[in-house]
């Protein structure tokens, strides 16, 4: 790691060489824990770009998914209420930027290792082997703003190899959350409507949403924080998880006793979850619970047939946010749960 | 279904849902008088399709979910393996209603003249969706075949081929014949809205307008040249990068905006300044057009359209029309405007799909025997990103006249897989790129 580190300063010239160094150090015992007790918030670097991005430790611990009969606006599919144990695993402190997304989505490391002369190592063979899009046949922005700006109108499938291919160009692994290992860091031990309490009125603190965004999504980090240091993981955009959505998922599992790693492994391409509510929603959509289904209706104005696999034209609420759980998952359970992206066969066309 | 609530939680979601239901119930309740203005026997609109690409196929599905009695009888492609994979993917999308597409083999039509071979097989309408240079031959033909017709935007990739398309679409006209061009954006509810209300005066007199199509480019080329059986094989595969076939993304791409623009001057421009090159995009493998146009535009009236298009990644993207006015001015593609006085208003109403809308407008035309002809300002708008094209490969200022009497034809002599395109690559493979203030382009 420290060479790698090292490597891609110097590639970008005058940095402070003695800084970097020590900054890497630190870095990388953060980043190799082995327990628990080892985790902490640490920052990894894109190869062969600028770019990094922040994750948190979140810790392993129980908690009830779902939302009580009591909670105000809460929908029928929000319950029962089911226990469920949940390994330690680091999360994405903001979503995925589009300066992460694109790097991916448009080669532009592989762009900038050429011109600069970058290092072409294992990593970044097995990076460069990951598939990556089509180019989208707009703006995928829609003008919204770019630098500093969540990632939107992704598939799930994209979002997935978004990971895949994060993984291979790190060394660490990097997948979506279940939709329960969402909840838990969102309510971050709390058991109220929303991370900060019960109480809409203080929503515009912590998030954007429809009445305070003017239209569009914001810049992520520019509200406060969850209790476990989670940036917008209520509103600016929904994020992708794992799991098929299930409407009466919750029903099915309860009674089951206290439920380990549950995720329901898409079976349909439609619908899936998404949670916290955007931008777009109104403060109901926007609380820990809220659960939000995938439809057709995504794609709607994607005027190709077959429509792409990469892009939901009209998703344009929806990004998504890393988890890299401390156990690093055999490839049998990554099958299990359905955790690997799987491109369909006629894709290319 | 318990979960509807959750699909629709976004308000722009729930606007959508109610808007779907609301299209098309006029055409259907005048269905039962009218039915007689097609060729066929019963109330059936056969319908043929040339160009089975992702686009064309995509035309197929939304006339085929148009309300009507509608179905696909007819399909035509330069390839096999494009028109066998349309009919599947249609065949797929339509699984639940599988009469609507009917195509026997003896209609599946393969080769440069499909298209006639379809048009003779005995359709009622044709959807003209293969890469933009053939469409004048296609859409002339069509006309002479009488025929009513939906055909993708631009319509043409040079200036010759506007000149037939709008021969033809006066033809058409006479022939009282309906014509659809995927100019989708005069389909599309919050444009409609916005563009009358600057008409009305919203923000005053137009005195600028800005349009953009700055994206990250699109499909890498499908074909490698080793792979290629011929240069026509080659260019045709990989048709996006070949002026004659795509006119350059100033052309099939910008035109959308350009038009839009057009459509709120209710006029097309005199005359282009323009700028622009390779400065990314530059392997060989993207043949000859450019990744890059900056346009300047003059209407007769002196007003000015700044336009740029790019394809190039990791830039300022944006694809959008704006207008000034001198009270105010105007996010077109955001439905929405300010006036100096600091009054705001945005579009609140309905939205629908715009690609399904301007097939349901289409068939409720030829249903109910109404004049429809988007072919001339369809021609025009074609023109306009034409002429901006011309400007900038030359680096001087072209009118709209100067273009107009060129007889310049970007296209093959012969079509036919050993045909010869226009521009030709060097023994390095590279194409001939324009030059500005070297290139003659008229």
């Amino acid at each position: 790691m420290l060479s790698v580190c090292r490597h891609s300063l110097l590639m970008q010239g005058k940095f402070t060489f003695l800084a970097a160094i020590l900054f890497s150090v630190s870095m990388a015992s953060a980043q190799e824990a082995k327990t628990e007790k080892e985790m902490k918030p640490y920052t990894e670097k894109i190869l062969n770009t600028d770019v990094t991005f922040d994750m948190v430790p979140i810790p392993g611990g129980e908690f009830l998914m779902g939302s009580p009969d009591s909670e105000k606006n809460r929908e029928d599919d929000e319950g029962p209420q089911v226990k469920v144990k949940i390994e330690p695993f680091w999360m994405g402190k903001h979503e995925v930027t589009w300066n992460e997304y694109d790097i991916w989505s448009f080669n532009l490391d592989i762009q900038r290792r050429k011109l600069m002369r970058g290092k072409y190592d294992e990593k970044e063979k097995a990076a460069d082997a990951v598939t990556r899009p089509t180019k989208p046949y707009t703006d995928m922005t829609f003008d919204m703003g770019h630098d500093g700006y969540p990632a939107i109108c992704m598939t799930q499938l994209a979002a997935k190899t978004y990971c895949k291919w994060l993984s291979e160009k790190t060394g660490h692994y990097y997948r979506l959350p279940t939709e329960a290992e969402w909840e838990y860091a969102c309510r971050a031990g709390t058991k109220t409507a929303y991370s900060f309490g019960d109480n809409a009125a203080n929503l515009d603190d912590y998030a954007w949403h429809y009445a305070n965004c003017n239209d569009t999504y914001q810049k992520v980090g520019q509200k406060k924080p969850n209790p476990w240091g989670l940036y917008d993981i209520h509103g600016n955009v929904s994020e992708w998880v794992l799991d098929q959505y299930i409407p009466d998922a919750y029903k099915k599992w309860s009674g089951k006793g206290t439920l380990n790693f549950p995720v329901n492994v898409p079976t349909t391409l439609y619908p899936r979850v998404a949670r916290g509510g955007s931008w777009d929603d109104e403060p109901e959509s926007l609380r820990s619970a809220n659960r939000i289904a995938s439809s057709s209706d995504w794609k709607i104005q994607d005027p190709q047939i077959p429509q792409s696999i990469w892009y939901h034209t009209d998703a344009i609420m929806v990004g998504f946010r890393v988890v890299r759980p401390l156990k690093v998952p055999t490839a049998e359970e990554r099958k299990k749960y359905g955790l690997d992206p799987v491109i369909p066969a006629d894709e290319g066309r | 279904m318990t979960q509807s609530n959750n699909q629709s939680t976004s308000r722009r979601d729930f606007l959508k849902v109610t808007t779907a239901t609301a299209v098309g119930t006029g055409i259907l309740s005048t269905l039962g008088s009218t039915a007689h203005v097609h060729a066929s026997g019963d109330d059936t609109i056969k319908v043929g399709l040339v160009g089975c690409g992702g686009r064309g196929t995509g035309a197929a599905s939304q006339a085929l979910s148009t309300k009507g009695n509608v179905k696909l009888e007819a399909m035509a492609d330069a390839f096999k393996d494009r028109m066998d994979s349309s009919l599947n993917n249609l065949q797929k999308q339509f699984s639940g209603r599988p009469e609507r597409v009917d195509v026997a083999e003896d209609k599946m039509f393969v080769g440069f003249d499909a298209y006639q071979k379809l048009l003779d097989s005995g359709v009622d309408v044709v959807i003209l969706a293969t890469p933009p240079g053939f469409r004048p031959i296609h859409f002339e033909a069509a006309v002479n075949k009488g025929v009513h017709i939906f055909m993708e935007k631009p319509v043409a990739s040079d200036v010759t081929g506007v000149k037939k398309v709008l021969e033809a679409a006066k033809k058409a006209k006479e022939k009282n014949l309906a014509v659809g061009v995927g100019l989708q954006r005069h389909h599309q509810a919050p444009y409609i809205e916005t563009i009358q209300r600057l008409k009305d005066g919203a923000i005053g007199d137009i005195t600028s307008m800005r349009c953009y199509w700055n994206s990250g480019g699109v499909w890498e080329p499908r074909l490698a040249r080793e792979d290629a059986k011929s240069e026509m094989e080659y260019q045709m595969r990989n048709w996006y990068y070949y002026n004659w076939l795509c006119g350059d993304h100033i052309n099939e791409q910008h035109i959308h905006n350009i038009d839009v623009c057009n459509w709120l001057k209710d006029d097309f421009p005199v005359k282009a300044y323009g700028m622009g090159g390779r400065q990314v995009r530059t392997d060989k493998k993207y043949g000859e057009i450019y990744d890059h146009f900056a346009v300047e535009f003059v209407y007769a009236d002196d007003t000015r359209m700044y336009s740029q298009c790019r394809h190039i990644r990791n830039c300022w993207n944006s694809v959008t029309e704006h207008a000034q006015g001198t009270k105010g001015s105007c996010d077109i593609s955001g439905a929405k405007y300010e006036t100096t006085g600091g009054y705001k208003w945005k579009y609140r109403g309905k939205k629908a799909n715009p690609y399904q809308v301007e097939h349901d407008d289409l068939f409720a035309a030829i249903y109910n025997g109404t004049p429809y002809n988007e072919a001339e300002y369809g021609a025009k708008s074609t023109m306009t990103s034409i002429l901006g094209r011309l400007a900038t490969y030359s680096g001087k200022p072209v009118t709209w006249d100067e273009a107009m009497a060129s007889e310049v034809s970007l296209m093959p002599k012969e079509f036919s897989w050993e045909g010869t395109p226009v521009t030709v690559p060097d023994e390095n493979g590279f194409y001939p790129i324009p030059t500005p203030g070297v290139s003659n382009v008229l």
